[in-house]
């Protein structure tokens, strides 16, 4: 909503006063970013010592390689899964048959409602803690289940929301159910679901760095070893988060720039399922 | 079953931390969650400016990431919580709970800010516009027609959010609270033959805690409905 409607616009002891609160905003910003950067200067976190790794080719390469590269293979991996999964369930929750349906809702509830973090250090477990590869499949197979889990609830959304007319006319036009799902809806709605699809992707590359509590590869480990080798704590959180945070934002914008190309205003109404632009799958 | 039904009392106090995890960051986070999003849609510029880029940093960043961060970061800048030393019955407040708590509320008050935002957003421009004519100035406006119908609209995506920071509460494990999955790892390392019951024990028991709060959620959604 445009803020114009809700005052006059503003007279110019208004623009005053609120130039004003913008001046001591200011100040307050200012005086607490500099009471930060004194905090950590004090300790020492700016000398150069701390910030070496980070120009030095080998640690780089280890960050780059070692850490994110294996962190966007598992989200990939995750990801690729998860799709799977949640077509599979998603149908099937839109199954006529109840032997199909309640299964599917079962478990579409029980991966929702677990954390991942529960899941991951229970499969870590199965798999054996011992093996090298375990951490890594832990979170593939963890993210895999929670997001599969999620992307069915957004395809029965996106389903749903596809306006009932074009089922009716399909049917009337003489096809079978399969066919009119797959020819008319699922297209329709994977279109509608792309934005929501995007931000579970974010969701899951965030919840790699939930494999630091099984072991497994990616930035975090790599940040673990750098900072316990250099004594440089908050300079590679500090980096690890700004890796994370670029890749993020490059989907977001991916997110956006598919909302506008193929939804439009139109907005999908998921209540409860993992959009993140409202807000939503934390 | 045995390991569960025999330790019943740490399964208990695992899910006890939890709850209390979830209700003291549930509830900073929407204070500090309100704060932000006044900065989002108030008129100065600086505050909208600064909202901005703290939702978008630390909403981008993993949870764990935020954590440690501030884990490493707030003994730097003063911050200390060896003043934290409470104890209730059978459950110790200590450093480790309260760096949670505010990593927690760091994290989640971002989320909070953008399901309130979309509540303001689901307001239709014409209630504005009728009320502006008939004749409410812009606190009548705010107060008898806006804020009510944009609580109610973020009645939902404010509920998937605590329900989200219901299951983040486990992330407090790696950093040391003894909450539910903290308890489910020390089981599973002393009953390891037992681990399939003790997870489905566990994962029941977040399940219970999720249908609860969405119930009451969406009770309170059909109660508050916008027509």
């Amino acid at each position: 909503m445009s803020a114009s409607v809700l005052f006059d616009s503003p007279g110019p002891r208004t623009v005053a006063r609120h130039r004003a609160y913008s001046v001591v905003a200011a100040v307050l910003i200012v005086v607490a970013v500099a009471w930060a950067v004194k905090g950590f200067y004090d300790h020492g976190q700016f000398a150069y010592d701390k910030w070496e790794a980070f120009t030095t080719p080998s640690y780089v390469q280890a960050l780059l390689v070692d850490g994110l590269l294996q962190t966007l293979l598992m989200a990939v991996l995750a990801i690729a899964g998860a799709l799977v999964m949640g077509t599979v369930l998603g149908l099937g929750k839109l199954s006529d048959h109840r032997w199909v349906r309640w299964p599917a809702a079962a478990i579409v509830e029980f991966f929702r409602a677990t954390p991942v973090l529960l899941l991951m250090i229970f499969i870590w477990y199965a798999l054996g803690i011992k093996e090298d590869s375990s951490g890594f499949l832990a979170v593939v197979f963890a993210l895999t289940l929670y997001n599969g889990s999620v992307l069915a609830e957004v395809l029965r959304a996106g389903i749903n929301a596809v306006p009932k007319g074009q089922s009716e006319a399909a049917y009337a036009i003489g096809m079978r159910k399969s066919q009119v799902m797959s020819i008319v809806l699922v297209p329709q709605a994977v279109k509608i679901m792309f934005p929501a699809m995007i931000a579970q992707c974010i969701v899951a590359l965030k919840d790699t760095a939930l494999g630091a509590a099984v072991l497994a590869p990616g930035l975090m480990r790599v940040g673990k070893a750098i900072y316990t080798e250099l004594h440089n704590q908050v300079p590679t959180m500090a980096v690890v988060a700004l890796l994370y945070i670029v890749v993020n934002l490059l989907l977001l914008w991916l997110a956006t720039w598919a909302q506008k190309k193929y939804v439009g205003e139109k907005k999908l109404q998921v209540a409860m399922v993992g959009t993140m632009d409202t807000g939503r799958g934390v | 079953m045995d390991a569960v039904t025999s330790n019943f009392d740490l399964f208990l106090k695992g899910f006890g931390y939890t709850l209390f995890l979830f209700l003291i960051s549930g509830l900073l986070s929407l204070v500090l969650g309100t704060l932000l999003v006044a900065c989002r849609v108030g008129p100065v510029a600086v505050l909208r400016w600064a909202g901005g880029w703290y939702v978008t940093l630390v909403r981008s960043t993993p949870l764990v990431v935020v954590f440690a961060f501030f884990q490493f970061a707030a003994p730097m800048l003063g911050i200390r919580f060896g003043w934290v030393d409470v104890h209730i019955g059978a459950f110790d407040f200590t450093s480790f709970f309260a760096i949670a708590v505010v990593a927690l509320t760091l994290y989640t008050s971002c989320f909070v800010c953008e399901a309130l935002r979309s509540g303001v957003n689901a307001v239709p421009l014409g209630q504005a516009e009728a009320a502006r004519a008939i004749g409410l100035t812009f606190g009548g406006t705010m107060s008898q027609v806006i804020l009510p119908q944009a609580f109610r609209a973020s009645v939902p995506p404010l509920a998937s959010v605590l329900i989200a920071l219901i299951k983040n509460t486990s992330v407090a494990f790696i950093f040391g609270v003894g909450e539910a999955v903290a308890q489910m790892r020390i089981m599973t390392n002393n009953h390891s033959s037992e681990r399939t019951t003790i997870f489905l024990a566990y994962a029941a028991g977040y399940i219970l805690i999720v249908f609860v709060f969405s119930f009451l959620a969406n009770r309170l959604e059909r109660h508050w409905r916008v027509a």
